[in-house]
């Protein structure tokens, strides 16, 4: 299995297909074809973690497998495709495939009406194959390929309902957003193409970096490119505001592309460029770096940002900006191997979380992410509220849930490689991260249930199946086969809570149990195994880079306590917050300075005022006359903010240059054009003999220089 | 066997050729000169394949030959549409590409 992973997107993509062709013609749309494909995909990948953890290892380290095939040479160049599996890999392919198998269950009774249930379940194929097409590749070239594919698919799911605007603008902010990484994700692997002698070879690129074959300058120049793409698709600051409005696709796919595993392909590129980064940011010196600082900042920006968000998909949407953070930071502070098992924990529980709020959803709240909708649900949904508790304690991080293995172990290598800054902003995090989970936890499942608070001016006629669309939040409701199946409760909008059927709850139970315990694969301490998941994912450059220059922090008690302890402070500040029944704005309304916090917070920091405002804005026009000019606009745009609002600016900017500059210099270009048209259109007679003899006239020329020059 | 002279006169036909093209205003003696250009190349391929004793030229040559023929149609058929709407078959009237 580990010679023809290629075999898994394959699979997918042969489901892709037959959905995407043949899908209106199956039974059930198909979903089932995906289904099969993606469970023959989990036990193959099953097998191949197990034959990889059988693999013979030489001082601790297993040889990767490789498999590449030549796509073209020219001359001594010579542009590979192919797969490079190790445990990295191997266990990539588990965690996809695990959370796309739980999603594909999840997502037939969770779309069941919908009216692009095939087209849903072609971009789930295309996307997963991309996904396990791009963990397994050997070059970057390859690795480009999946990681635009999953982008189109992301596309696709979070524009899934685009007949409603907002969906199909959130889908193009997605896009675009993470394509401006991607620019300088490609001048870096160009950078790299040419640094490391003409070849895309990851392997070899790290080698040569790691073994000082490429010069430190380069490296860094090249670093930094490559992370403008991981800060663009793993949403980190400051480009991280695509994410949250991504939620406007289908939660399962929210819960698959942007929670558990899509986003986290920056930080698999990270953690699979290794070498690259560790000689191009120089994390072996200590001292903050561009990616410490980035990742430290993402971490607590984007967990305040969750404390003022009404709807839970959104706050779940920044919980995972916040602990890509973690993972972005991880890494650029030597903790490779915790990131990493971060990102594997991070999977389950936060696959876990998206899919108990859409069971929320689709049960509990008639289809409306607001959680002032929800409340007291623990009553009406067990299963989802069970399950839910599991991923809150894992991401709060409290043992013995998985979070907490992969989140202190990321803290103690901040705190002992001396990343003062990073390990401040981590625990910061941690308290933060917990007091707005409980939040969550509060509103939702909690108190009273305030479904048909807002409610009660609705017309009572179920046999319509009316959905008013004010409150639908999801649009999931309007765009599903209204009168279809009678069975089909959740179309009724006027029922209690209740629990969902088992093709949603199954699907939770399952993510629940690694949630829960796949900690041990990184246990710390005697007994079992220790730190079996890093054996298990140790390659050459991690040896190289962490081992070797002594950055591998052991488990510290000194971490671990003031980490936990600041977990349940979180819990228990919030806690008291919610039980002494302050309400959530009761604070806001009574202290002006927290009124100023909460409109600050509420407007993400005026970030989507100056992107959408002032950049957008003003590249909008002239985007497609002249890419020089963004840069200008840009500058300008920065020296107005200075002066003026966020809002005002945009507008000025966009008269100014747009307008002035833009205008004057494309009218310049026009009548340059124009002048330079007067002149040749003498040549344009409209003679026949006229073009015969221009055309005779230059034969001769070419004859006459073929007789002189040859 | 002399290549010089075959050379020469093709060359001949060739001048001649485009004197016709560019000189006359006649539609069909200008269509008539493109067919003399055609042809002094034909000449010169066939002179060429003698030379060199193989038939790659000659058979060149026919497709050439077949190729002007077709193109002589179109032409014709061309000067006969620009006859009908003008009465005329004089090239320098025919300027509306003119830009």
């Amino acid at each position: 299995m580990l010679e023809n992973a290629w075999i898994l997107p394959a699979l997918m993509v042969g489901a892709f297909i037959i959905i995407l062709f043949f899908g209106k013609k199956l039974p059930q749309g198909g979903w089932w074809v995906g289904q099969a494909a993606v469970t023959a995909c989990l036990a193959l990948s099953t097998v191949a973690g197990v034959q990889w953890y059988h693999r013979e290892s030489v001082d601790g380290l297993r040889e990767p497998v490789r498999n590449l095939v030549t796509w073209f040479s020219d001359g001594n160049v010579k542009v590979q495709l192919g797969s490079h599996v190790d445990g990295f890999a191997v266990a990539m392919l588990f965690v996809v495939s695990f959370i796309s198998f739980c999603v594909h269950v999840f997502s037939r009774d969770y779309l069941r009406d919908d009216i692009r249930f095939v087209h849903y379940f072609a971009s789930l194929g295309l996307f997963t194959a991309a996904m396990l097409w791009m963990v397994q590749s050997a070059t970057t070239l390859g690795l480009l390929f999946g990681w635009e594919l999953m982008g189109l698919c992301s596309f696709l799911l979070i524009g899934h309902w685009w007949e409603d605007e907002n969906n199909s603008t959130a889908a193009l902010k997605a896009f675009l957003t993470t394509r401006t990484g991607d620019i300088g994700l490609l001048i870096g692997i160009i950078i790299l193409f040419f640094a490391a002698g003409h070849s895309f070879d990851i392997a070899h690129t790290n080698h040569l970096a790691l073994d000082g074959g490429i010069k430190q300058s380069l490296l860094l120049v090249s670093a930094c490119c490559l992370f403008a793409g991981v800060v663009g698709k793993s949403a980190q600051f400051p480009l991280h505001t695509w994410l949250p409005d991504a939620m406007a696709g289908p939660t399962p796919a929210s819960s698959l592309i942007h929670a558990a595993t899509m986003v986290v392909a920056g930080v698999y590129l990270f953690g699979r460029l290794y070498g690259v980064f560790f000689k191009g940011f120089s994390i072996a010196a200590g001292g903050m770096n561009l990616g410490a600082w980035i990742g430290s900042i993402t971490i607590v920006m984007a967990a305040l940002l969750a404390f003022v968000q009404t709807d839970i998909k959104k706050v779940l949407a920044y919980s995972t900006v916040s602990q890509l953070g973690y993972m972005v930071m991880g890494l650029s502070v030597g903790a490779w191997a915790g990131a990493i098992f971060h990102l594997f924990t991070h999977a389950f529980f936060k696959a876990l979380l998206f899919q108990g709020a859409g069971s929320i959803s689709h049960s509990g709240s008639h289809h409306s992410f607001e959680m002032d909708r929800m409340g007291g649900l623990r009553k009406y949904m067990k299963w989802t509220f069970g399950t839910f508790t599991v991923g809150y304690f894992a991401l709060c991080g409290i043992p013995p849930f998985s979070g907490f293995f992969s989140k202190d172990e990321i803290l103690a290598h901040a705190r002992y490689n001396h990343f003062g800054f990073a390990f401040a902003a981590g625990s910061v995090g941690a308290f933060l991260t917990a007091a707005y989970m409980t939040r969550v936890m509060y509103k939702v499942f909690f108190g009273e249930n305030r479904l048909h608070l807002a409610h009660d001016d609705h017309g009572h006629d179920a046999d319509t199946h009316a959905v008013d669309e004010h409150d639908t939040h999801d649009a999931h409701a309007v765009y599903a086969v209204v009168g279809g199946n009678e069975e089909h409760e959740s179309h009724d909008d006027h029922s209690d809570p209740h629990e969902s059927n088992w093709w949603i709850i199954a699907p939770l139970v399952l993510l629940a149990i690694p949630a829960f315990m796949v900690g041990i694969a990184q246990w710390p301490w005697g007994g079992i195994p220790k730190n079996a998941f890093e054996h298990f994912i140790a390659n050459e450059t991690f040896e190289k880079s962490i081992v070797h220059n002594k950055m591998l922090i052991p488990f510290h008690w000194s971490v671990a306590v003031p980490s936990v302890a600041l977990a349940c402070a979180g819990i228990a500040a919030s806690l008291a917050y919610y039980l002494g029944a302050k309400g959530d704005l009761g604070l806001v309304r009574r202290y002006a300075p927290a009124r100023w916090l909460h409109s600050f917070l509420k407007n993400k920091y005026f970030l989507d005022h100056l992107w959408t405002g002032v950049v957008v804005g003003s590249i909008r026009g002239p985007i497609a006359k002249a890419a020089y000019w963004v840069n200008q606009n840009v500058i300008d745009g920065v020296v107005n903010t200075v002066g003026k609002g966020a809002a005002a600016t945009g507008k000025i900017v966009y008269d100014v240059v747009d307008q002035g500059i833009i205008d004057g210099l494309v009218n310049g270009s026009g009548s340059a054009a124009r002048d330079g048209g007067g002149i040749l259109r003498i040549l344009q007679s409209g003679r026949v003999q006229n073009y015969a003899a221009l055309f005779l006239g230059g034969v001769g020329l070419i004859a006459l220089a073929l007789a002189l020059f040859v | 066997m002399m290549l010089n002279q075959f050379l020469i006169l093709s060359a001949f036909l060739f001048c001649c050729g485009i004197y016709g093209v560019l000189a006359r205003r006649n539609a069909v003696l200008v269509l008539m000169s493109v067919e003399l250009m055609i042809n002094s190349v034909n000449m010169n391929l066939i002179a060429f394949s003698v030379y060199q004793d193989n038939v790659i030229g000659h058979v060149f040559s026919l497709f050439a030959i077949a190729v002007a023929a077709a193109e002589v149609g179109v032409g014709l058929a061309i000067v006969l549409l620009i006859y009908r709407n003008r009465r005329s078959i004089d090239i320098s009237d025919v300027a509306q590409m003119k830009g």
